[in-house]
């Protein structure tokens, strides 16, 4: 071990310098007795930036669920190393390259940003790595660039949105605009409704609007909404978009009027931030608060006592990432050369997740229900089951 | 009035209103950049403390004023400090030091802002009193507290402008800014006035964050998006000149509403202005030729 770690600060030191290119000559130290070698499971999340908070959450929940089963993954040890990736996609590829080139990880799991999971995708598909993703809803992922080797925990982006196309238009309304970042995750998302909400019948898309991303000035486009006047928006937006949105909305005066529906991303995590504003609104996930299942009360209670925060939906994505990744490597005892096996044992895992039991889909993306919540307080409340056992159309994907 | 006329109207509304948030904080970087020469990259970090500042205060106080009223002078003297500490050393030296370090300044403040508060974003209610909208049209209507945010912005913008114009500090500023040496030899003193340069740029950044806060939400690196677009405020006004960060600000909010309308550009007309103001007037619109 002694050994490993000498390389590592000779490495660090020479990416210190500047020297990174000369890492490469230094041979990777493969022990003969793999069996019993630290699994190296390189996190890649933003822990700065934007979604820190998500970050943590996943990381924090992903070692619970191993640690919870006595902290290894087949019965190897496990080293863990981090990367913020600061949900910068720029600084995604080289970002991935650290832990592939750098610290020669096993696994790689992450992240949160759509556009940083892209980065990932290609490193992990060029070097024929296992990928685990906690969260991050690129329909790509799991569809034209599904790979064997991929693992989603989350969803994709076009399935919440779905759910709430069906929402929508089940409550009678006609007309909507749906409204979100210019930006793939916005568009895959307002596809997601439209698909639904268009297909269902006397219905029609008025208008999509879509705001150049970041930005968060919404004024413009919340005045020709009024002007517009449909029977419903759907609005993608999350983190600090999600806040400034909810909040303009309804000083727009546009709350009352018009019903606004969007993935559960529009209030989640952002409720005390959005205060009044938020009170009654409709979303959908595939997690809600107020759901009566004993493995959900468990795991909040597990996270609150090893981190001292509230669990959220990022935090159960974690840990069923975790969860899926203990139950592969006990199948196979840890050898990561029997793949194939490994890979099997996860597809026909079923995963006890405090969101309710799932599986994965041919494509590697949850099969699992999707709730319509409503805002109480500061809690999503579970209201119904709003699409039962959804799973992604995986267009594109060949696994299927 | 026609409801297309009204649309028209608040839209045009809507932009003056983003322009002269923008203006608060712009003309601060301006003010430094142009009269002491130093390129601050952390301004926007002084916009977000504005806001967690705001936030933390008024949870405690209950009173936004209030909380704004304590929050200015520590904004202030933040920035005599910063000033003191950080920025004095570095009048003598390359730009490329004062960029090193303010973005130093940066990640200082970002981590700061991690450790006292977390990384969850917050938002602060809109004051009581002005929690309300103005019907206009049967759909339309208009935020009031967008309104008083712009009346703020305004009297702080003529506010300045009495000061540079009319007072003697205003004097010195302008001395200072049209030529340092021949103002120090006449006896300015040139550190007592870039101190108070500094100290009001920052404490306009964070009052702007301040005032903000109700209607925009408080989050991780929200001062890294305002800096880029107020240093396009201060290339496209004129380096130094507050009358140019004011027309540039109106211009900005106006062009990045009607580009998102009109989806002409949305996202990047600013950037797309000031390259044809970089073309064909290189200093800026009211920037003094170089």
């Amino acid at each position: 071990m002694s050994l490993d770690r000498n390389r590592r600060r000779v490495l660090k030191g020479l990416a210190a310098t500047g020297a990174v290119a000369a890492a490469g000559t230094f041979a990777p130290t493969r022990f003969a007795i793999g069996q019993t070698a630290k699994v190296k499971v390189g996190i890649m999340l933003p822990y700065t930036g934007t979604y820190a908070a998500l970050g943590k959450n996943i990381d924090d929940a992903f070692r619970l669920a191993i640690n919870e089963k006595g902290g290894k993954l087949g019965g190897r040890e496990i080293e863990y190393v981090v990367v913020d990736d600061e949900a910068e996609p720029p600084k995604g590829p080289a970002n991935a390259n650290k832990l592939v080139a750098r610290d020669k990880v096993d696994i790689m799991m992450g992240t949160v940003h759509s556009g940083v999971q892209m980065a990932m995708v290609k490193a992990a598909a060029d070097n024929d790595l296992i990928l685990m993703m906690p969260n991050a809803g690129v329909n790509a992922a799991t569809r034209e660039l599904c790979n064997p080797n991929f693992f989603r925990c989350s969803f994709s982006n076009w399935q919440p949105a779905f759910a709430a196309g069906k929402v929508a238009a089940s409550e009678g309304k006609k007309r909507a605009v749906v409204i979100s970042g210019d930006y793939a995750a916005g568009k895959e998302s307002t596809g997601g409704f439209a698909d639904a909400f268009t297909g269902a019948g006397g219905t029609t898309l008025v208008k999509e609007l879509f705001l150049p991303f970041p930005q968060v000035e919404f004024q413009a486009l919340l005045t020709e909404i009024a002007s517009l006047n449909p029977d419903v928006v759907y609005a993608f937006f999350a983190g600090g978009g999600a806040v400034k949105f909810v909040k303009d909305y309804a000083a727009a005066g546009l709350k009352e009027k018009i019903s606004l529906i969007g993935p559960g991303f529009l209030t989640d995590g952002t409720l005390e931030a959005q205060g009044e504003s938020a009170q009654g609104l409709e979303t959908t996930l595939h997690y809600a608060d107020g759901l009566d299942n004993p493995k959900d009360k468990a795991f909040r209670a597990a996270f609150k006592k090893a981190t001292g925060r509230d669990a959220d939906v990022y935090a159960v994505q974690g840990y069923d990432t975790g969860q899926l990744l203990v139950a592969g490597m006990a199948a196979v005892k840890g050898d990561l050369k029997a793949r194939k096996e490994l890979i099997a044992a996860m597809e026909k895992t079923t995963i006890d997740s405090p969101r309710g039991k799932f599986t994965l889909s041919k494509a590697h993306n949850p099969v699992q229900d999707f709730y319509l919540r409503k805002v109480v307080g500061r809690e999503n409340r579970y209201v119904s089951v709003a699409v039962k056992a959804l799973a992604d159309p995986a267009t594109g994907c060949k696994l299927i | 009035m026609s409801d297309g006329l009204v649309f028209g109207l608040i839209q045009v509304l809507n932009g003056v209103q983003y322009g002269l948030l923008l203006f608060l904080v712009a003309s601060g970087l301006t003010l430094v950049f142009g009269i002491m020469g130093v390129i601050n990259l952390a301004h926007g970090s002084f916009f977000m403390i504005g806001a967690y500042l705001a936030y933390a205060l008024s949870a405690t106080m209950g009173n936004l004023w209030l909380s704004i009223l304590v929050a200015l002078p520590i904004a202030l003297a933040l920035g005599l400090v910063v000033e003191a500490v950080l920025i004095r050393p570095l009048y003598a030296r390359d730009h490329l030091y004062q960029v090193l370090l303010t973005y130093g300044l940066i990640l200082v403040l970002e981590e700061c802002r991690s450790l006292l508060f977390g990384d969850d974003v917050h938002g602060v209610a809109v004051p009581a009193l002005f929690n309300f909208s103005i019907r206009l049209t049967s759909d339309l209507s208009y935020p009031v507290y967008r309104l008083v945010i712009s009346a703020i912005c305004l009297s702080i913008a003529l506010l300045m402008w009495l000061v540079i114009q009319k007072t003697r500090l205003g004097m010195t500023i302008r001395a200072g800014y049209s030529n340092r040496e021949m103002a120090s030899s006449l006896g300015i003193d040139i550190v007592w006035l870039y101190r108070i340069v500094f100290a009001a740029g920052i404490a306009l950044a964070a009052f702007a964050g301040m005032i903000a806060v109700p209607v925009a939400s408080v989050f991780p690196g929200m001062g890294n998006d305002i800096l880029i677009i107020s240093f396009v405020v201060v290339v496209i006004g004129g380096i130094g000149s507050i009358k140019g960060a004011f027309i540039a600000s109106l211009l900005i909010g106006l062009v990045d509403v009607f580009s998102q309308l009109y989806a002409f550009l949305p996202g990047s007309a600013p950037y797309v202005l000031m390259a044809l103001v970089l073309l064909l007037r290189p200093q800026g619109l009211f920037g003094r030729r170089a």
